[in-house]
């Protein structure tokens, strides 16, 4: 399979690019000085392209590449990824779901606890040299919080477990209503931020999702409340997010993902009720390794005819 | 208007509201002041005089009956000497490491603590630093504040918790309240406690350095005592291994904090979460440069919510105390 051209859209994971540059033609495009003239001249090699959840492939990149087959995501969200466009083309998808699930769960609870318990705030205040003993600072109790998830899938099921064992009552919005699990449905995100004390973006990034979390549901959530995101940047108004939080309309933010990243916010950079994190949800080594097993897996099953693991389109 | 018969009228002879010591006051009191107010009892505010405290003691509390203490007013033997009347000592935390026990059952002292309003978010907060140094939030965190995210791409991965074996030091109501959240997120729970719970699911392990042997992790839940002090020594940390990590809502002394220190600087251990130290509130200088520590200022159970519910519990055994009613949160031998 060494003549098989790949492009990689982006540095992802170097056990990854080291696998695939072992077994095809690797292009690394973000080496590529001049990126229009590099997919004229290599655009009948090219068969498969590896994206993930900074760069993918959008429409201008697949019309520049007539001999694409398969579009595989090292992530399990598809929004970098003209969707449509593929299945028109006959252009196979694949990403990376189930392996990551519990980390990025894991990482949402750990979000709620360090914004709630105040553990990053804690320890700037031990650093800094600054504890005296007698210094009676109160964080706000976490077990039997209301949990409000939006997206019920795989992640937002994982995360409503974990909250369980911390008595958090659960609650969520989804597309439809999901009959055969026992939280509490709400028909509108508006509705379920005003019922829960910590709402998590869980959910899928699509057109009908961009800023699911508007100023609407911010000041539906309150001033004791809290939103953890760990889905996409885009699933949040980020101004309106940040002006709420600047002007304590909203209690607190656990904020994985942002609208340009790597950009974010400096204003939030002062406060001391916000996590901000560097997109590190599937960010273990041992989940990094499986992810990049499953890309592997799916383009070798592809250019051996074989079904594909993870197939999407 | 008639005139009342006298024995009807309210002449009881006002009776004494029996008085309850506080030498020093605990965050409890400082921070809710007001839900100590009671019909039953009134408190006797040692640390508001200027008297030497034994001095104080010997002139005004000679009936005392009940102390509220903690740990900033331990209950030693001499403190005892000079409260001849004393029945109960209470105190406003879950810890009673800083009352003399022995003491206090030889002249059949009654203690209550309030361990159990304190257990969800001791566990919470042992939790959430379990997965802050596995995940590296408060480190990643500091690299997005310092504007480091753009310039430097991708944060190094973290580790994945549900793969690992945690091992709990001490299977109490805090234990086991971590053991339960753990459970939820794929992990496996092991334990080494005074003797084997029968009610507890998890493999028992009957000393701490055969627990680390079999551990990614070790959780320390227990009470400190003349046994639990400096239990986690080197010995112990160098079986948890280079990528252990350690986990401490208990007391500092049940870690010989030096040898740790050295294990952390020197890679023999990979990461610790500590809301305790030995000599709070001085932190060991070394950990305050290292990335793989998350350092708490003894405030894992610093709600309102928890320590609303402790005040409750503190009013509701000294007003049970003097009404000759059962205690609520007697300390039982074990």
């Amino acid at each position: 399979m060494e003549s098989i051209g790949v492009l990689m859209a982006c540095p992802m994971n170097p056990y990854l690019e080291q696998e695939l540059d072992k077994r095809f033609t690797l292009h690394r495009f973000w080496k590529v000085p001049e990126k229009s003239t590099f997919l004229t001249t290599h655009c009948n090699s090219i068969r498969a392209v590896v994206g993930n959840a900074s760069s993918g492939a959008d429409a201008q990149m697949i019309e520049a590449l007539p001999k694409l087959e398969i579009v595989a995501s090292f992530s399990v969200g598809l929004d970098k990824i003209d969707l449509a466009k593929c299945k028109e083309k006959g252009i196979r998808v694949t990403n990376t779901p189930d392996v990551l699930t519990e980390d990025v769960a894991d990482l949402a609870i750990g979000l709620m606890l360090a914004v709630l318990r105040k553990l990053c705030e804690s320890d700037r205040y031990v650093r800094s040299g600054k504890w005296k003993k007698g210094s009676y600072m109160l964080t706000t109790k976490f077990t039997g919080k209301r949990v409000g998830i939006i997206g019920l899938g795989r992640i937002g099921m994982a995360i409503a477990k974990r909250a369980e064992a911390f008595s958090c009552p659960i609650s969520y919005h989804s597309r439809t209503e999901k009959t055969e699990t026992k939280y509490k449905y709400y028909p509108s995100v508006v509705e379920l931020a005003a019922n829960c004390d910590i709402l998590v973006v869980a959910c899928s990034l699509t057109e009908e999702t961009r800023h699911i979390v508007n100023r609407k549901v911010i000041d539906a959530l309150g001033a004791k409340g809290v939103l953890i995101n760990i889905g996409r940047g885009p699933h949040v108004d980020e101004p309106e997010l940040v002006s709420a939080l600047v002007e304590r309309r909203i209690g607190g933010a656990g904020l994985d993902v942002f609208e340009h990243e790597p950009e974010v916010p400096e204003e939030l950079f002062g406060l001391d009720n916000v996590v901000l994190l560097p997109h590190v949800g599937s960010g273990t080594v041992e989940t990094r390794k499986a992810m990049a097993d499953l890309v592997l897996g799916n383009l070798e099953a592809h250019f051996m005819n074989k079904p594909l693991l993870t197939p999407v389109v | 208007m008639e005139s009342q018969p006298s024995q009807e009228r309210n002449e009881q002879p006002t009776k004494e509201v029996p008085h309850v010591l506080v030498m020093k006051p605990p965050p409890l009191l400082t921070l809710f002041e007001d839900k100590f107010i009671s019909t039953k009892f009134q408190l006797l505010k040692a640390w508001e005089s200027t008297l030497p405290l034994h001095q104080f003691l010997t002139t005004h509390a000679g009936s005392v009956r009940a102390v509220l203490c903690s740990g900033a007013s331990p209950i030693t033997p001499h403190i005892i000497q000079l409260l001849p009347s004393l029945q109960l000592v209470v105190t406003a935390s879950a810890g009673i490491n800083h009352i003399d026990l022995n003491e206090c059952r030889r002249l059949g002292i009654a203690v209550t603590n309030a361990a159990g309003v304190f257990s969800d978010d001791a566990a919470d907060a042992a939790v959430g630093l379990l997965i802050d140094v596995l995940r590296k939030i408060s480190s990643a965190d500091r690299f997005v504040r310092h504007g480091l995210w753009p310039a430097t791409g991708d944060y190094p991965l973290g580790s994945k918790l549900g793969d690992k074996r945690v091992g709990i030091v001490g299977l109490g109501s805090i234990g086991s309240a971590v053991a339960k959240r753990l459970e939820a997120f794929g992990c496996t729970v092991l334990y080494n406690s005074r003797k084997p719970k029968p009610w507890a699911p998890y493999p028992f392990y009957s000393n701490v350095h055969e627990l680390a042997v079999d551990s990614d992790a070790l959780i320390v839940c227990c009470g400190l005592t003349a046994e639990t002090r400096h239990m986690i020594n080197r010995q112990v940390m160098v079986a948890l291994g280079k990528q252990g990590i350690i986990v401490n809502v208990a007391r500092g002394a049940i870690i010989d904090e030096k040898e740790m220190v050295e294990c952390l600087v020197h890679g023999e251990i990979g990461g610790a979460g500590l809301d305790v130290f030995e000599n709070e509130p001085s932190v060991p200088k070394q950990l305050l440069e290292l990335d793989n520590v998350v350092l708490s200022p003894h405030r894992a159970v610093f709600t309102p919510e928890g320590f609303m519910a402790a005040c409750d519990l503190v009013v509701a055994n000294l007003e049970a105390f003097f009404e000759d009613e059962p205690l609520l949160s007697p300390l039982i031998d074990e």
